[in-house]
């Protein structure tokens, strides 16, 4: 349905988007994540034709967005970041407006009423824009996107600005759009492409860094998973004896946490488990273990670690893998 | 095209524009007609007609401000460059748009005539040839108002920088005249708009002078497609 290869958009010697490329298939709903600033909507603006790459080719639903502009973009639906709204007109005029831009062919009352009716905005209908909350805009500019019912929905972070509630509905309702349209979702919010989405594409400073669907990235980077530790016994002994213990990659303190208990992180190796041998020397020198938990890396840490510039150690494996595992192999990140 | 041109004429008429443009060619047409012909006790409208021209330098830089630089205020460029529709259609839609307004602000001309037409027979061709030439030169200057608003996101810089622009064309003559005979007087001859204007004031629909304030809407327009196609591309 979409088609994206060898993406590359370059401001003078900044490369804002280099060279990326995925595939999303049609019913498929996909979340482009990244930080601010990461090139997700540059992206998409040159997945819509609003601006032209500096390299590579967008296709949607089978047509050059270069050579069938027009074929292509009545394929596609576009909230961009800023709803493209005009403050002068009323919802009813501004959809008309749009409904005659896109060169609808459906019934035009039938239509627009069916659209005001999924994202809610019947009682706004002869308001005008100007006028409307934040939460509204966003709305009208979601029903903007809808206008013509394109096979193809971009929408560049859909949800900012609204309040829970309206978040929780226009994530329901891109779910059920889902159903019916390819969707690419871009946010900044984990827990929000987590909810709604069955692939994710991880993007930083303009290079994808992660490909994949939410349970296989955490299952993947869960697999050198840390464990904290909490030990009643002197900080530099204990984390001197844990660092001996085979089956530890690294271990640090985490300082005290409570009275005369220190809390340590340990990464293991992956070699062999090390928690009966910890337990066994630790138990020898009298110092009781207060609490060991395995620390599953949440979706948001996978990010951080994916995005953040000072990479911790951990993370920074992770990173590597990840660098490494591109290219060659996209989920084959765990034999490493 | 048509949805661009049908949103941007009614815009004029739902932000005070339309209205402050009519108002200044009203008055401005009023006051010179009042001035040379009710109280002048004369028949003939071309004076009024060749000093609309400065009118124009005030009105139609107002008119054209908006046309581009607002969507991109407003981030609205980014709905009609994602529409299937060309650039082409969205330039010429807006440039027809303001085109209308223009052909209504001057319209009030031939309201004079008609009152005229109450008394004495008025010289229905030398108005003719003047509403057309004034039409044809404030056509060229929304074009290149239209130009200056593709260049820029504030609608002040555009209207100063319009203003400034037309302007200094109706100021080229000034040159010409200083300079007569010189090769710049035959250069300034040929690209002054008020110049070409003059044969319509006298009331000679020449061929020549259309073609070449069409010429130059067409130019203008097509430089205005290229900016924004260049846009995309930077």
């Amino acid at each position: 349905m979409i088609e994206v290869q060898n993406l590359t958009k370059r401001y003078g010697a900044h490369y804002a988007v280099n060279n990326i490329s995925f595939q999303v298939e049609e019913g498929e709903i996909l979340g482009f994540l990244g930080p601010n600033g990461a090139g997700k909507s540059t992206t998409m603006n040159i997945l819509t034709g609003y601006l032209s790459a500096t390299d590579g080719r967008v296709r949607i639903n089978g047509h050059d967005i270069l050579e069938e502009p027009n074929l292509a973009k009545s394929s596609i639906g576009y909230l961009p970041e800023q709803p493209p709204l005009y403050l002068d007109m009323t919802v009813r005029e501004y959809l008309d407006f749009m409904y005659d831009l896109k060169k609808c062919k459906l019934d035009r009352q039938q239509h627009i009423a069916e659209i005001c009716r999924l994202v809610k905005i019947e009682d706004v209908y002869g308001r005008l824009i100007k006028n409307l909350s934040k939460g509204y805009r966003q709305r009208v500019g979601v029903a903007q996107a809808l206008v013509g019912h394109p096979p193809v929905l971009i929408l560049d972070e859909p949800t900012v600005g609204l309040d829970p509630n309206q978040i929780i509905e226009i994530r329901t309702l891109i779910k059920n759009l889902g159903k019916h349209h390819t969707v690419i979702l871009s946010s900044h919010i984990l827990p929000e492409i987590e909810a709604v989405c069955d692939r994710i594409v991880v993007i930083n400073k303009g290079v994808i860094v992660a490909d994949d669907t939410a349970a296989d990235l955490s299952k993947r980077y869960s697999n050198d998973q840390r464990t904290l530790l909490r030990v009643s016994g002197p900080e530099t002994d204990v984390l001197s004896l844990i660092a001996r213990v085979p089956g530890v990659a690294d271990a640090t303190s985490l300082g005290e946490k409570e009275p005369g208990v220190f809390e340590y992180a340990i990464d293991p190796d992956g070699t062999t488990d090390f928690r009966k041998e910890l337990f066994r020397r630790l138990a020898e020198r009298n110092w009781p273990i207060m609490s060991l938990r395995s620390m599953e890396m949440s979706l948001e840490e996978i990010f951080i670690a994916l995005t953040r510039e000072n990479i911790p150690k951990s993370a920074k494996s992770v990173q590597r893998r990840d660098t490494a595992s591109r290219g060659t192999d996209k989920k084959g990140g765990k034999s490493e | 095209m048509s949805a661009v041109f049908k949103r941007e004429f009614k815009a004029y008429f739902t932000s005070p524009i339309g209205y402050i443009v009519l108002a200044i060619m009203f008055f401005f047409a009023g006051w010179f007609f009042t001035g040379f012909n009710l109280a002048g006790r004369n028949v003939s409208l071309t004076a009024v007609y060749s000093l609309m021209l400065y009118a124009f330098i005030i009105a139609l830089p107002i008119l054209t401000m908006r046309l581009m630089s607002d969507e991109k205020r407003q981030k609205t460029d980014q709905a009609l460059l994602t529409a299937p529709v060309s650039l082409t259609g969205i330039v010429v839609g807006k440039y027809l748009a303001a085109m209308l307004l223009f052909l209504i602000s001057l319209s009030i001309t031939l309201v004079f005539a008609v009152v005229i037409a109450v008394q004495v027979t008025p010289d229905w061709s030398a108005i003719l040839a003047n509403f057309i030439g004034l039409y044809l030169l404030g056509g060229t200057i929304i074009t290149i108002g239209l130009l200056i608003s593709t260049l820029t996101e504030s609608q002040l810089l555009a209207c100063v920088g319009t203003v400034f622009v037309t302007a200094c064309l109706m100021l080229m003559d000034m040159l010409s005249m200083s300079a007569s005979g010189t090769f710049w007087s035959s250069v300034i001859g040929f690209l002054s708009l008020s110049q070409r204007y003059n044969d319509f004031a006298i009331g000679v629909i020449s061929y020549n002078n259309i073609i070449f304030f069409i010429s130059m809407q067409v130019l203008f327009l097509f430089l205005s497609v290229r900016v924004l196609d260049r846009k995309r591309w930077s």
